[in-house]
């Protein structure tokens, strides 16, 4: 059931795709439909024909984290494009994986927050498999509090700290 | 003239003379009140239910590394049980001869002295002597032999042979505690004595280490470590330091805690979706799922009878604890004050758990009794984690925050005594007790 849900999904989005590009390249970059189209020509490295779209600052796919508010797992919708966008690449790069880690502020027990951090990878993991990528293409594990990325004791700290990354094959 | 110069120095000797002893009081209160600083014990309470107890130094222990009576008086007063009686000036002096009619004019009630004696083969003789200063009577007496490496451990011994005669309960004093220091980027797992004296590592890595938990017998300790950049169980041998990965399932496996007959662990992995309680054999076969939610359930605890598991879900809506069967079946919630307590860990003795109490933005230590129900707080300092009793039940080991820095700390569980004990440099978390093991 889930399966055949997901193919719709795939034809729906597949079907929009261009549309979407379209949509994008009109808030990015001009150039961004021509690199779209490198980056899903190859495989996961570089083929020669620019930068690898993954580390292409100017590509969506270079963006690798999606932020939480407090205590909540849900992604947001400004973050929408960055995972679908991740999604439409794992979809066009069988070969590709990700690991996605969730983390969350240091405030309350670590245990409990390693567990928080988990819902946090999960939330973008679904999305993920809902729009295109396959269950053995993503591993979604927690760090918990363990590895802040901003290390002081206010709000903006612990709002950057409040994130998943995705990270791909090669980069962990 | 002459007479009145003699009768002025004549009194200005003797002004000199109670001066001199006023200022000789003030200093010997001085001194044993900044001892009691530097050891950071905190008393709450008033005195009426506590062992007024005088602990005279030690003959002889002026010269040792170590003050054996020091250690005995901070081990006593961190079960806030007892109430430490100033010797104010009294030693050891009279081993054998007691003048009670002084340690009575000084309100204690039980009295220990002490003697110590090097000899010829390097070694120290140390012997006590606890005495009932109402009745005037030896209430129990001890010696031996020791090297100076082994005086922490002896006093220790000396403070539980203390602590069981005059309370009936087992001491807690020569057991280990475990912990994660973190200093710059390695994390190391330490085995220490349980004030965190003698402390060393068991394992050190440039990743994080959380939630150890000691094995019922203390031979071995799990733990989860980050080392494979994402969370796995390890079981690790103290004598030998050979350790297994017992959970490295897809997604993240954590908050490992042992049946008390040492056979099985509970471990929380995310591999079937989101963060759930499963069974596993210590030597990681034999998966079994035990908690049902479509949220989180962490953390874990075993009843002391195996029948029970206390845990933290958000089941409600918000991070709470709840117990529920072993054998499987419905879990029953067990707070219901704020919006967020979690870590619990059961009681030794099954009666209470303790847990952390987030109230106000301040996460503090918490005990419930489980035939009342009826919650106590027992800290009020702003972040503390990881709370687990004694063997014995008598006293709290939980982490705290000042500074910055997490700081290795103990309360009673009355909360009538409370102690830092960190006192190097290093940042402590995840801290928990260790056994009580059979004596040597």
């Amino acid at each position: 059931m889930r399966k055949i849900f997901a193919v719709l999904v795939i034809c729906l989005l597949s079907a929009c795709a261009s549309d979407n590009a379209q949509q994008t390249s009109d808030i990015e970059d001009h150039s961004y439909s021509s690199r779209e189209g490198e980056g899903t020509r190859g495989g996961a490295g570089s083929d020669g024909f620019g930068m690898n779209p993954l580390q292409d600052p100017s590509n969506i796919l270079s963006h690798r984290s999606v932020y939480f508010d407090f205590d909540s797992y849900a992604v947001k919708s400004e973050y929408r494009d960055l995972v679908l966008a991740h999604a439409a690449y794992l979809r066009d790069n069988t070969n590709a994986q990700v690991l996605l880690q969730g983390n969350t502020d240091e405030r309350g027990s670590r245990e409990y927050n390693l567990a928080l951090g988990q819902r946090r990878a999960n939330s973008v993991k679904d999305i993920l498999l809902l729009s295109g990528a396959r269950d053995q293409q993503v591993e979604a594990v927690s760090l918990g509090e363990e590895k802040p990325r901003a290390l002081g004791d206010d709000e903006s700290s612990w709002a950057e700290n409040r994130r998943t990354d995705i990270l791909y094959q090669g980069e962990y | 003239m002459s007479s009145f110069w003699l009768a002025l120095q004549h009194v200005m000797v003797i002004r000199m003379r109670n001066f001199l002893y006023c200022t000789g009081v003030l200093l010997l209160l001085w001194m044993s009140t900044s001892l009691q600083a530097a050891l950071n014990i905190e008393i709450f309470g008033g005195g009426t239910n506590k062992i007024p107890i005088a602990i005279a130094p030690f003959n002889g222990e002026r010269g040792l590394p170590q003050s054996i009576s020091a250690i005995v008086s901070a081990d006593l007063e961190r079960t806030g049980l007892f109430k430490l009686v100033d010797p104010l000036g009294l030693t050891s002096q009279e081993f054998e001869q007691i003048r009670y009619i002084d340690w009575q004019g000084r309100g204690a009630s039980a009295l220990v002295v002490g003697s110590i004696l090097p000899l010829p083969d390097g070694r120290i003789d140390v012997r006590f002597r606890l005495l009932d200063v109402v009745k005037q009577t030896q209430l129990t007496g001890f010696s031996g032999a020791v090297t100076t490496e082994q005086l922490r451990a002896f006093a220790h011994r000396i403070a539980d042979i203390v602590y069981e005669t005059l309370t009936g309960e087992p001491g807690a004093f020569s057991t280990r505690i475990a912990f994660v220091r973190k200093q710059g980027s390695q994390y190391a797992l330490q085995v220490s004595d349980y004030d965190g004296f003698n402390a060393r590592s068991l394992i050190e890595y440039t990743e994080p280490i959380i939630s150890p938990a000691w094995s019922p017998d203390g031979s071995r300790i799990a733990y989860t470590s980050f080392e494979k950049k994402k969370p796995v169980v390890y079981v690790q041998t103290l004598a030998t330091r050979e350790r297994k990965a017992v959970a490295n399932f897809k997604g993240s496996n954590s908050a490992p805690a042992w049946s008390p007959d040492g056979s099985k662990l509970a471990v929380v992995l995310t591999l079937h979706g989101g963060s759930q309680i499963y069974l596993i054999n210590a030597d990681g076969s034999g998966l079994q799922r035990i908690s049902q939610s479509p949220g989180i359930d962490t953390e874990p605890s075993f009843s002391p009878d195996g029948k029970w598991l206390m845990f933290t879900s958000d089941r409600g809506g918000s991070p709470q604890i709840y117990r529920m069967p072993v054998s499987g079946g419905a879990a029953e919630r067990m707070t219901f004050e704020g919006d967020y307590n979690v870590s619990p860990h059961y009681s030794p003795d099954g009666k209470r758990f303790v847990y952390i109490h987030r109230n106000a933005g301040r996460f503090n230590v918490a005990i419930q009794d489980l035939s009342t129900r009826q919650m106590q707080l027992l800290t009020d300092s702003n972040f503390d984690e990881s709370p687990s009793l004694s063997p014995n039940n008598r006293m709290i080991l939980y982490t705290t925050e000042i500074g910055g820095r997490g700081i290795l700390s103990i309360v009673s569980s009355d909360g009538q005594a409370r102690s830092r004990l960190s006192l190097e440099a290093g940042n402590i978390r995840e801290a928990v007790w260790g056994p009580l093991l059979k004596q040597r």
